[in-house]
C-alpha cells in the first residue's frame, strides 16, 4: 500500500469531515508587553493557563514577559501563578501549571530600550532551539496606545517583527484602537509599517466570538426572523450595554476617553452592525467584513445632535446596597471634568432595509445591572380585532439577544391572561444554552488567544471597520465638547433624565433590561 | 429535590412532571435534547452523576432505566429529581421489574422530549446490535463503551460488524485530543509522508485499537499495536517518516512527551478524560461520524496483528529501549 501523502496544505489525518478533532495551535510563543496591566493579569495570563489546561496550546508554547520591573524569570512565573490562581476559570493542576511554566520567560527593559530589544531577540532564538518554538511569534501589546510607535519600531529594529516564509509573527493590539479618526489612522500606520494587514489582530475583549456566531446563526440559519427583519415590521432596535461598576482604578485611562469612545464606538457599533447588515455571501472573513462595512457606512446621524444624543456623568448614590461615590468624586478625576459616563445616541441607517428604523445604542457605568443586550422591537399589529380593554395591556412584540451576561435570547409577545375575561398581556419566552453560560463554556478570551495562535482573523476587525466607526462618533464627540459638563445621573438607576426624554419624543421609551 | 413515585405508570410521571414545571417555575423547559441511559443498578448512579455534568454544557432531559429482575409481578418505581440533585437537566430514573423489565422502550415513549433528538448510552453492556435494539431505535445518536465489555476487542468486532450511521463508542471520544496533537504534528515540517507506525497500549484497551485503526486508514501505512499490561491505557504512538520519527508518549497516564524529528522533546497534560467530560463531548454533536465509522469498519483490519506482549509499560514506550516490532 502507498502512504498517503503529507504536504503543507494537505493532512491525511485532518479530515474535514472529522467534526470532533480539536484544532491546536502550531508551535509558538507569546511575548506579552504590559505584564503588570489589569487586562494581562485578569484576562490574558489566565486565558493561557485555561487553554493548555484545556489541552489547546501546542506542546512547545513559552510566554515571554516584557516589562520595566527587574524580575528573574522565577519572579515572572510567580506573578503568573497569582493570577492564574485567582482569575482561571478551570481548576489549578500542578501537572499542567509545571508543563507551562518550564517555557516561561522574562526580559527586562523599558520600551525604548535597545540592549532589552536585543535580549528579547535572543530569547526567542533560544525558545526556538530549546524549545521547539520554529520562529513563530505573538506581540501582544497590553500596553497604552502610546507606546505602540516605540515598541513596533524596536520590534523593527531587532528584526523582531520580520521572520522567513516558513514562519509567521503577528501582533496582537486591544482596544482602543485610536480616540478619534485621525489618532486611528496614524495608530494603522505606524502599526501597519511594521506589521502586514493579515498579521495585526484587533482584540475587542467584550465582543467574544461566541457572541457573533450565535447572533449570525439566529438571523442566518432559520427561516423566522429573517422575512421581518426589516423596517416593514421593526419599529427600532436598542442596544445597550450596561455595567454597574464605576471606573474604579481606571482613571488614568478613563478620563477624557468616555463612554462614547470606550464602548460606543468599538463594542455597540460592532453589534449594529451585526444586527443590520445583509446575508453575507459566506463566512469567510472578507465575505463578513465586506458587509459589516457596508451597513456601517450607511449609518447616518440626525442632523439635531442636541435632540438625539445624551451624555451623563454618575453622581453618588446607592447601588446594590452599597453608597458609591460619583464620578467627580472618584481619585484621579478633577472636579471640572467633562468626561462623559453615560452616552446614548440615535443613528439611522440609509438602506432600503433600515430606512425610518431608528438605532439606539445606549452604555454607561453604575447603571442598574451589568447587562449587554440587543432588542429588536416590532410595530403593532395594524389592526386588533379585540375590544380595546382587551388589549390595554399589550405592548410591542420583541426579539432581544442576551449577549452577557445570562447570553441567550427572549422573545416577547401578547398571551391571553388565563380566566374568563378576555385580556392580553405580554409574556416572554426565554432560551439559553448551557453552554455559552456554565463554566466549561470557553471564555472569550481563549477563543481570541487561540484564534491568533491559529492565525484565524475572520472576526477581528480591520481598520476599515475601526475607521468607520470612528467617523460616525467624531461629530459627536466634537459636538459635546462645546457642551460643557455633562448633566448628573444617580448611580444605580438606569441614566440621566433626558436620556428618558429623547426616548419620549420619538414617542418610545427604553427597554429596562 | 427528588420525588419517588413507587409503583405508578408513566402517565402519572409525565403529569407530575408538568406540576413540577408550573409549580417551581420553567425548569422543564429549553431543554435541547433527551438522553436515555440504559443502565444496570450497580451502575445508575455513577452514569447518572456523569449525566448531570455534561447536562450543565447541553442541558438535557436524562432519562436512567433501570431493569431490576425478570420475575415477579410487573411494577414501575419512579424517581423524579430536580433543581440540585440534577445538573442542569431534569432526571427521571425508571426501575422497571417483572416482564416489564424486557420492555424498557415502551416507557420511554410517553417522556421523550417531543420535537428534540434523543441520544441513548449504554454505560456498561449494550445489545450486541445497538441500532437494532428498540431503544436504538428511538435514538439519533447510540452510545456505548467499549471499554466497559467484558473483551473490548471482541467488542469491538461486533461494533463494526453492526455499525449504522449515528453509533459511536467512548473508547473513541476518549482518544480525541491524542489525535488532536498527532494531526497537529503532521502540520508541521518536514512534510513527508508516514511510512509505518505503531500504537502501544494495553491489551484490554479499545482505545489503542481505534487510535491505530484511525492512523492505519487515514495514513494508509503499516500500523503495528504493541500491547503492554491491561490497565495503562494508550500509553505511545510512534510515527515513522523518512526523517526520522515522531513519538508521543505517555508513560504514567498524565503527561506527555512529544519529540517530533530534529526538534527538542516537548511536554504536554495530556490527562485522561472524565466520564462527563467525554459524554459531554459526545453530546455536542449528534450527526453521523463518518471518520469513527471508516476507522471501525475499514480501519480496525487494516491493524498488523502483535507479534508479541511487552512486559512492562516503560520498556513500550522508552524510545530505542523498544525492540522494532516487525510486521507480521
Amino acid at each position: 500500500m502507498t502512504p498517503t501523502p503529507v504536504t503543507p496544505g494537505q493532512n491525511p489525518l485532518r479530515d474535514p469531515q472529522d467534526k470532533r478533532l480539536p484544532r491546536i495551535a502550531g508551535p509558538c510563543s507569546l511575548v506579552l508587553f504590559g505584564v503588570t496591566g489589569d487586562l494581562a493579569r485578569n484576562k490574558v495570563m489566565p486565558a493561557i493557563y485555561d487553554l493548555a489546561n484545556r489541552g489547546l496550546l501546542p506542546p512547545s508554547f513559552s510566554l515571554v514577559g516584557f516589562a520595566r520591573r527587574d524580575w528573574t524569570h522565577k519572579d515572572f512565573t510567580n506573578i503568573v501563578r497569582e493570577s492564574v490562581r485567582a482569575h482561571a476559570r478551570t481548576p489549578f493542576h500542578n501537572e499542567v501549571w509545571r508543563n507551562l511554566a518550564e517555557g516561561f520567560r522574562f526580559v527586562s527593559g523599558t520600551f525604548d530600550d535597545p540592549k532589552a530589544f536585543d535580549v528579547l531577540r535572543e530569547t526567542l532564538q533560544t525558545l526556538d532551539e530549546e524549545r521547539g518554538t520554529s520562529g513563530n511569534h505573538v506581540f501582544y501589546l497590553s500596553i497604552p496606545p502610546a507606546f505602540f510607535a516605540t515598541v513596533t519600531q524596536q520590534l523593527d529594529r531587532s528584526g523582531l517583527s520580520n521572520s522567513d516564509e516558513s514562519a509567521w509573527r503577528r501582533v496582537v493590539i486591544e482596544k482602543p484602537f485610536g480616540h478619534d479618526l485621525a489618532s486611528a489612522r496614524e495608530l494603522n500606520s505606524i502599526v501597519g509599517s511594521v506589521f502586514r494587514s493579515d498579521s495585526i489582530f484587533r482584540i475587542d475583549h467584550y465582543l467574544g466570538k461566541e457572541t457573533v456566531q450565535n447572533l449570525l446563526a439566529l438571523r442566518f440559519a432559520n427561516q423566522m426572523f429573517e422575512p421581518i427583519w426589516n423596517a416593514n415590521y421593526v419599529d427600532h432596535v436598542q442596544i445597550t450595554m450596561a455595567e454597574d461598576i464605576g471606573i474604579g482604578s481606571r482613571a488614568g485611562y478613563y478620563d477624557g476617553i468616555g463612554a462614547a469612545r470606550d464602548v460606543i464606538q468599538n463594542h455597540l457599533l460592532q453589534l449594529l452592525a451585526l444586527t443590520a447588515m445583509e446575508e453575507p455571501v459566506s463566512f469567510q472573513a472578507p465575505a463578513l467584513r465586506a458587509e459589516k462595512e457596508k451597513v456601517l457606512s450607511a449609518v447616518r446621524l440626525p442632523m439635531d445632535l442636541a435632540a438625539s444624543t445624551v451624555r451623563g456623568q454618575y453622581a453618588q448614590g446607592w447601588q446594590g446596597g452599597e453608597r458609591v461615590s460619583g464620578y467627580l468624586d472618584e481619585d484621579g478625576i478633577q472636579k471640572t471634568s467633562t468626561t462623559e459616563t453615560y452616552a446614548a445616541l440615535k443613528v439611522e441607517i440609509d438602506t432600503r432595509r433600515w430606512a425610518g428604523v431608528p438605532f439606539y445604542l445606549r452604555t454607561g457605568k453604575r447603571l442598574g445591572k451589568r447587562v449587554t443586550e440587543i432588542a429588536v422591537v416590532f410595530k403593532r399589529a395594524p389592526h386588533l380585532p379585540f375590544d380595546r380593554t382587551a388589549t390595554e395591556e399589550l405592548g410591542q412584540n420583541a426579539i432581544v439577544i442576551r449577549v452577557q451576561p445570562d447570553e441567550g435570547v427572549t422573545m416577547r409577545f401578547g398571551s391571553k391572561v388565563p380566566g374568563s375575561a378576555m385580556e392580553v398581556r405580554d409574556v416572554t419566552m426565554d432560551f439559553g444554552y448551557g453552554s455559552s453560560f456554565t463554566e466549561s463554556s470557553p471564555e472569550a478570551y481563549e477563543r481570541l488567544i487561540l484564534d491568533v495562535m491559529l492565525g484565524d482573523p475572520p472576526l477581528f476587525p480591520r481598520h476599515e471597520e475601526v475607521e468607520l466607526a470612528w467617523q460616525i462618533l467624531d461629530p459627536v464627540e466634537a459636538f459635546w465638547a462645546t457642551q460643557g459638563q455633562p448633566p448628573p445621573y444617580p448611580a444605580g438607576g438606569w441614566g440621566p433624565e433626558c436620556a428618558d426624554d429623547m426616548m419620549a419624543r420619538d414617542g418610545r421609551s427604553w427597554r429596562m433590561p | 429535590m427528588i420525588v419517588d413515585l413507587p409503583g405508578t405508570t408513566t402517565a402519572a410521571v409525565n403529569k407530575y412532571l408538568v406540576k413540577l414545571r408550573h409549580d417551581i417555575g420553567a425548569m422543564t423547559l429549553g431543554r435541547v435534547l433527551t438522553l436515555v441511559i440504559v443502565v444496570d443498578e450497580s451502575r445508575a448512579e455513577s452514569a447518572i452523576e456523569a449525566a448531570n455534568d455534561a447536562s450543565r454544557q447541553h442541558p438535557c432531559r436524562i432519562i436512567a432505566v433501570i431493569s431490576g429482575k425478570k420475575t415477579g409481578a410487573n411494577r414501575l418505581d419512579a424517581q423524579i429529581r430536580v433543581g440540585g440533585d440534577a445538573g442542569a437537566g431534569e432526571v427521571v430514573v425508571l426501575r422497571l421489574h417483572g416482564p416489564l423489565a424486557g420492555h424498557g422502550d415502551s416507557v420511554l415513549v410517553p417522556l421523550l422530549l417531543p420535537d428534540s433528538p434523543v441520544v441513548a448510552w449504554w454505560p456498561r453492556e449494550a445489545p450486541l446490535n445497538v441500532s437494532e435494539s428498540a431503544i436504538g431505535q428511538m435514538a439519533q445518536r447510540r452510545i456505548t463503551d467499549a471499554a466497559e465489555a467484558p473483551s473490548p476487542r471482541v467488542e469491538l468486532k461486533r461494533r463494526a460488524d453492526n455499525y449504522q450511521p449515528g453509533d459511536t463508542d467512548l473508547a473513541w471520544t476518549r482518544i480525541t485530543l491524542w489525535r488532536g496533537l498527532l494531526a497537529a504534528a503532521l502540520e508541521q515540517p518536514p512534510y513527508e509522508p508516514v511510512l509505518n507506525a505503531d500504537v502501544a497500549g494495553a491489551s484490554d484497551s479499545p482505545s489503542a485499537d481505534l487510535m491505530a485503526a484511525w492512523l492505519a486508514q487515514a495514513l494508509q501505512c503499516p500500523v503495528t499495536r504493541t500491547r503492554t499490561p491491561p490497565g495503562s491505557g494508550v500509553t505511545s504512538v510512534r510515527l515513522t517518516r523518512p526523517s526520522g520519527n515522531t513519538d508521543l508518549l505517555r508513560p504514567d497516564g498524565a503527561v506527555a512527551t512529544l519529540s517530533p524529528p530534529g526538534q527538542p522533546a516537548r511536554r504536554i497534560s495530556l490527562a485522561r478524560r472524565a466520564l462527563a467530560e467525554c459524554l459531554a463531548d459526545e453530546l455536542h454533536r449528534l450527526d453521523p461520524d463518518e471518520i469513527y465509522e471508516e476507522t471501525l469498519t475499514k480501519g480496525l483490519a487494516m491493524i498488523e496483528a502483535p507479534t508479541r506482549k511487552l512486559s512492562g509499560a516503560r520498556e513500550a514506550v522508552a524510545p530505542g529501549a523498544r525492540q522494532e516490532e516487525s510486521p507480521s
